[in-house]
């Protein structure tokens, strides 16, 4: 069973923010999911290879050429905050 | 107790290709920020990645000049961590599968070659460049910091070794022949002031002779030979003192302040251990057919063995010499360019090892600053051959045309250098030098052969060095005994 700290731990790392009244479901949704996962587990597959990607493809490559890049203004037009033709970040480390 | 030294290192290596990894934007050092990127480096949704085939072949060839064996399949997957250099929330790697494995490379330290195992080569993607706001410039106490994403995306190759370098100066010499290495592919300009080509070191210190690793510490970003093992060199002393006082090392990242030549740990970047990887589903799996690594293994450059053996064989240089020659790309083909003018293969090589390479360290200039051009070097050659000048003022002029680029005819036209090897005009001196010296002449005929230096010397006094020395040689004796 997923707790409320393990919640918590994987809101922080995807930078979510969750309220504690949603702790709860969201804990159990991620059981649930887990649960599912336990519930494979308990065939044999120790002859199956992994699946990586369903689709029979590989290689699929594009030549080495450059082609015209964005404009700067354009490319910057997403970010919230910007100064000498770059993106403004506030401080990665905190004091 | 007695303990030695296990280090791993870690290289990443931008390739030198035209457009990024995954995207057609161009790849290039510097430049106004955020000027190369698109919705691929950029990371906007929907965005999707494509291979660069010609990465893919810088890679191939990476992997089959370091003896790795490369599985037949590799895939790529998602290295999630949270960082503003890095706008997808995630690096594209190799995990689990990754291209090349179990190769290694040769190396010599102090007049011994040892082997470091490689432990695997595999392809990803450069992060932005951050410049951090604040006084000091560094991350710590910065006020906010500043991402250019022209960077972003540069196909990144790691190459990791086994735990199986044992000194700083090994540490050293194995990151100088892997750099010359990948010179000689081709692949990367490995320029580490611009970050071309970076090292972390993996360091723990174990009683001599036992099997279990001690705790080790990752140094990041040794962005020089020089701090690689100046680095090594003090954590391996600070973890000493702390194993004999009884004390224990703690795994951690730890920065070295080449100012100050201090340690100390650097703060980690949070649960930056849990990079949750899973299989990139935007990518298909890489395969490397044999057709495909056979086409790659035939259009590899020679590397520096090959070339050495073949100086040695073809050209019947010393190994001395051939090992010199070919300790830099660049230097190897300096000296094949001048020896498409000079034949004399090791007249050649003397010159270049003994008067170049001295030059380059007297004042620390790289090959690619000399203004001496191959073909005029070779025509100075050509000029001490033909007795046009002597040896020692072949030197001098070797000078000249380092510090101006002027070719060795224009200077020793200017300068009056030419040697002079006229009989008469010798004779003229050599007569003026016996009648001024009569003690000496008289301590030659009485046996004293050693005296004929003395003379040599006040003929080419006379001509400020410009005499042919054989003529005069020959002149004196003859003129002496008679």
């Amino acid at each position: 069973m997923v707790s409320h700290d393990d919640v918590n731990y994987v809101a922080k790392l995807a930078r979510l923010k969750v309220d504690s009244t949603e702790l709860d479901r969201f804990a159990g949704q991620l059981s649930s999911i887990l649960g599912h996962v336990d519930k494979i587990s308990e065939l044999d597959l120790a002859d199956v290879t992994p699946t990586s990607h369903v689709i029979k493809l590989s290689n699929v490559f594009r030549e080495d050429a450059p082609r015209p890049s964005v404009e700067r203004d354009e490319a910057l037009a997403n970010g919230p905050d910007v100064e000498r033709g770059a993106f403004k970040v506030p401080p990665i480390l905190e004091a | 107790m007695k303990y030695e030294p296990v280090i791993g290192l870690e290289i990443h290596v931008e390739l030198s290709t035209r457009s990024k990894m995954f995207c057609g934007c161009r790849v290039e050092f510097g430049g106004e920020p955020n000027t190369r990127t698109c919705p691929v480096c950029l990371a906007h949704p929907g965005a999707l990645p494509v291979m660069n085939r010609q990465a893919i072949r810088y890679l191939t060839r990476i992997a089959l000049a370091l003896d790795c064996e490369i599985p037949g399949k590799s895939i790529f997957h998602r290295k999630n961590y949270f960082y503003p250099d890095l706008p997808k929330g995630y690096q594209i790697s190799q995990y689990d599968q990754p291209f090349a494995i179990e190769g290694e490379l040769h190396v010599g330290v102090e007049g011994e070659i040892f082997r470091v195992g490689i432990e695997r080569v595999h392809q990803e993607e450069d992060t932005a460049k951050n410049i951090h706001a604040g006084e000091s410039g560094r991350i710590a106490g910065s006020l906010y910091s500043l991402i250019d994403f022209n960077r972003s995306g540069t196909p990144l190759v790691e190459i990791v070794t086994k735990p199986e370098i044992h000194s700083p100066q090994a540490a050293r010499a194995f990151l100088n022949k892997l750099k010359n290495t990948l010179l000689y592919l081709d692949v990367s300009d490995c320029n580490m002031e611009e970050g071309s080509l970076r090292c972390d070191a993996n360091v723990s210190l174990k009683p001599v002779g036992a099997e279990e690793l001690g705790v080790k510490t990752e140094l990041k970003n040794m962005n020089s030979f020089k701090h690689l093992e100046k680095g090594l060199t003090q954590e391996i002393a600070r973890q000493m003192a702390l194993l004999e006082e009884g004390g224990k090392v703690v795994q951690q990242t730890v920065h070295f302040d080449v100012a100050s030549g201090e340690i100390s740990p650097l703060r980690s970047k949070e649960f930056a251990h849990d990079y949750r990887y899973f299989p990139e589903p935007d990518l298909v799996p890489l395969v490397a057919s044999a057709e495909f690594v056979d086409e790659v293994r035939a259009e590899m450059p020679e590397l520096p063995e090959a070339r050495s053996r073949r100086y040695m064989e073809t050209l019947g240089l010393p190994e001395y010499d051939a090992e010199v020659l070919t300790s830099s790309r660049n230097l190897a083909d300096y000296y094949e360019e001048s020896l498409g003018h000079y034949q004399d293969a090791k007249a050649l090589s003397n010159w270049v090892m003994g008067e170049l390479l001295g030059y380059l360290n007297a004042t620390g200039q790289e090959l690619s600053d000399l203004k001496v051009k191959p073909g005029q070097l070779a025509a100075l050659l050509k000029m001490v051959d033909s007795g046009g000048i002597n040896a020692k003022t072949g030197k001098e002029v070797f000078a000249e045309m380092c510090d101006t680029g002027k070719d060795p005819s224009a200077i020793v036209e200017a300068g009056g250098l030419a040697q002079i090897s006229d009989q008469s005009e010798l004779e003229a001196l050599i007569d003026k030098a016996i009648a001024d010296n009569p003690g000496q002449v008289e301590q030659y005929r009485g046996g004293k052969q050693q005296v004929v230096g003395f003379f040599v010397g006040q003929v080419m006094k006379a001509t400020q060095g410009r005499a042919n020395p054989q003529a005069v040689n020959e002149l004196l004796r003859k003129k002496l005994s008679g």
